[in-house]
């Protein structure tokens, strides 16, 4: 037995990779998860419409962080319309509106699960006036007309997931998962067998450009990729009910961009990978994170902004955020132009580089 | 050079010299082999002319890569293929009309028995059936310039006589076909031969013009060589010893008519005693012809 032992640990240090898998990526998920791991959301990020806005702006309870006022007086209607818009478009997650009635009118995103759960449990807790409490202590001050406002609103609404159910925020970012697994865990799978099973230098000396290999080692993918898609989306809708309010095309188009993004990262991939083995090494090591921190489990804006910027080079955060938009809260194409320009940025970063490895690897070239 | 091949090739993987200012030439309907150990750059040497790898120094001549049928050192099939898919996809690749696809496939895979397997996966056939396979689809596009890398090694004998019926189907139809083996006895059939050595040439020719070559005579001694200089020139065959007897040396045990193998193994003890020194007192410095191509 001390023979294998042995030789079990020679052939561990050999392999870097198993290696670094097995130390550095607890220490890394555990840094991580420290900081990321947190469904409590520190505000909830509010709009004010209508003519008291700015003054029930200034007097927002702590729990409700100011994104941004509107004071119109031009029409009744504007600042209902605008609230509902900046909800729509994802720039906050409660909207107060004011003027319409006997007492403000509160919106809540209940796409923005996080944010909708912290929303209704300070409204809640305004309600019941708890002595000492902070956010009772400010609407109970003179000053605080928002406060006190909101202690007693006209009517709450929760928009776009009334019920706050999971499965409504947790489908549309579960099919970018998917797409990150067939895109990117399977397709680098499949180039590697070609590298492993000496296939690739045949294919090398064929009459065939890169491009044609690249794109007929790809597009199959590519396919099962969408008829996932299809099918993730078809069951979502079909047996948890999620809604689609959205345009197909925007989602689509949405798809297309991200599934680009992720065969980009699975050939990368491969093209650094001699083995399966160490293909899936690394494709985990991709998923992982994209997981944890693209806001599909855990809010974003409860992880520590020192990590959060690792969401931010992340394709799959950029598309939770287009799935969650256009399916939910059937948000246009004009105001996703950020994720979309976004993961535009990365497939073109992403492909340019698998591009360019694939090349290498099939031009031929002195050491390969 | 005629033909197609590599002038002067190179190649470094790092700091190792694969290859040094390697020539070989294959001219059609003939065969040329490259002959060599285990490490000795035969692969390197076939990798370079296939186009699979770019030499740092040095030219490769080739047709067009639809002209050239290569079997890579490994399998060179889908082994998650059937045979039959496998040989269509590699029609599809080269544009080989459907028809002549068909006729090809049928022809070959019956001469080679691997008809009966033709919708077995790859990766259930023999290791002889694999390689059958994996030289028939090389042939398929009909090249001009056929590389077979290792083609017969560790394959049975009947396997070995369908391989070479397809070699020299292939030189029948004016392919110039350039394969390498490590057996000196497929070496001797060939029409041109390369034996290469630690990435350098030990010696090229016609296997008749690498055997005049070998200075002195070959003998096989009644028992193990006397420690020291004989030791040095001596090598085990077929379970008896043979040492190489250098234009000046005394005759020991019975002098036998060298063959390519002889030659091959002279022509590398040459290399070794030249570079321990010993070689010049031997007094057989200065040879020529097909060994000292290459030689330093």
């Amino acid at each position: 037995m001390r023979a294998m032992i042995v030789k079990e640990f020679r052939q561990l240090r050999r392999d870097r990779r198993t290696l670094a898998m097995m130390i550095v990526m607890p220490v890394l998920l555990l840094v991580i998860l420290g900081y990321a791991a947190s469904f409590n959301v520190p505000d909830v990020p509010t709009v004010v419409a209508g003519p008291g806005a700015a003054a029930v702006g200034r007097a927002l309870p702590k729990a409700f962080r100011l994104a941004g006022t509107y004071q119109a007086s031009a029409s009744a209607q504007a600042p209902a319309a605008w609230a509902r818009d900046q909800l729509r478009d994802g720039h906050a997650a409660v909207a107060i509106v004011t003027g319409a009635g006997p007492g403000p009118q509160v919106l809540i995103d209940g796409s923005q699960l996080f944010d909708a759960q912290k929303a209704v449990q300070e409204l809640a807790a305004l309600r019941a006036g708890t002595p000492g409490d902070p956010i009772t202590s400010a609407a109970t001050t003179t000053a605080s007309v928002a406060g006190s406002a909101l202690a007693a609103p006209a009517s709450v609404q929760i928009l776009y997931n009334p019920e706050l159910k999971t499965s409504f925020i947790m489908v549309p970012g579960l099919a970018g998962v998917i797409l990150v697994f067939v895109g990117t865990v399977i397709t680098s799978l499949g180039v590697v067998r070609e590298r492993q099973a000496g296939t690739m230098e045949q294919l090398a000396v064929m009459p065939l450009r890169p491009a044609d290999v690249f794109g007929g080692k790809v597009i199959p993918y590519f396919a099962v990729a969408l008829a996932d898609l299809a099918i993730v989306l078809g069951v979502g809708v079909g047996i948890f009910g999620v809604p689609f309010r959205g345009s197909a095309a925007t989602f689509a188009l949405g798809a297309l961009l991200f599934v680009f993004v992720t065969l980009g990262l699975g050939v990368l991939i491969s093209s650094v990978s001699q083995t399966q083995g160490q293909a899936i090494q690394l494709a985990v090591m991709t998923l992982l994170p994209q997981v944890l921190l693209s806001g599909l489990v855990f809010p974003l804006a409860a992880v520590t902004i020192g990590v959060r910027w690792i969401a931010y080079i992340l394709p799959l955060t950029y598309f939770t955020e287009i799935s969650r938009g256009v399916m939910l809260r059937a948000q246009p194409i004009t105001s996703l132009w950020l994720p979309f320009a976004c993961l535009a940025l990365l497939g073109v970063v992403v492909t340019t580089l698998a591009t360019l490895r694939f090349r290498a690897f099939l031009a031929p070239g002195a050491g390969k | 050079m005629t033909g197609w091949g590599a002038d002067e090739v190179s190649v470094r993987f790092g700091s190792r010299q694969a290859l040094d200012r390697v020539t070989v030439s294959a001219v059609p309907s003939q065969v040329t082999v490259v002959v060599g150990a285990d490490g000795a750059g035969k692969t390197t040497l076939l990798r370079c002319v296939a186009g699979e790898l770019a030499p740092v120094a040095g030219t490769v001549r080739r047709p067009p890569a639809r002209r050239i049928g290569y079997l890579p050192s490994g399998t060179g099939v889908y082994v998650d293929l059937s045979v039959a898919e496998n040989l269509r996809f590699r029609s599809a690749i080269y544009g080989i009309p459907a028809s002549a696809a068909r006729r090809h496939i049928g022809e070959y895979l019956e001469r080679t028995g691997l008809d009966a397997a033709a919708d077995r996966l790859a990766g259930q056939l023999s290791g002889g059936m694999l390689r059958k396979l994996g030289v028939v689809a090389a042939m398929l596009p009909e090249p001009e310039l056929l590389v077979l890398d290792e083609p017969t090694t560790g394959v049975d004998p009947v396997s070995r006589a369908d391989l070479w019926w397809l070699i020299a189907r292939a030189v029948a139809d004016g392919a110039a076909v350039l394969m390498s083996t490590t057996y000196t006895d497929e070496a001797s059939r060939a029409g041109r031969v390369l034996v290469l050595d630690s990435g350098r040439t030990l010696a090229d020719g016609t296997p008749a013009e690498i055997v005049a070559a070998v200075p002195g005579t070959i003998a096989v001694l009644p028992g193990p060589p006397a420690a020291g200089d004989e030791r040095r020139r001596a090598w085990r065959r077929a379970g008896a010893w043979r040492v190489w007897l250098p234009p000046a040396a005394p005759t020991v045990g019975e002098v036998v008519t060298p063959d390519l193998q002889d030659a091959v193994c002279v022509a590398a003890l040459r290399r070794e005693l030249a570079a321990f020194g010993a070689f010049g007192a031997d007094g057989a410095s200065g040879a020529d012809g097909a060994f000292g191509a290459g030689d330093g």
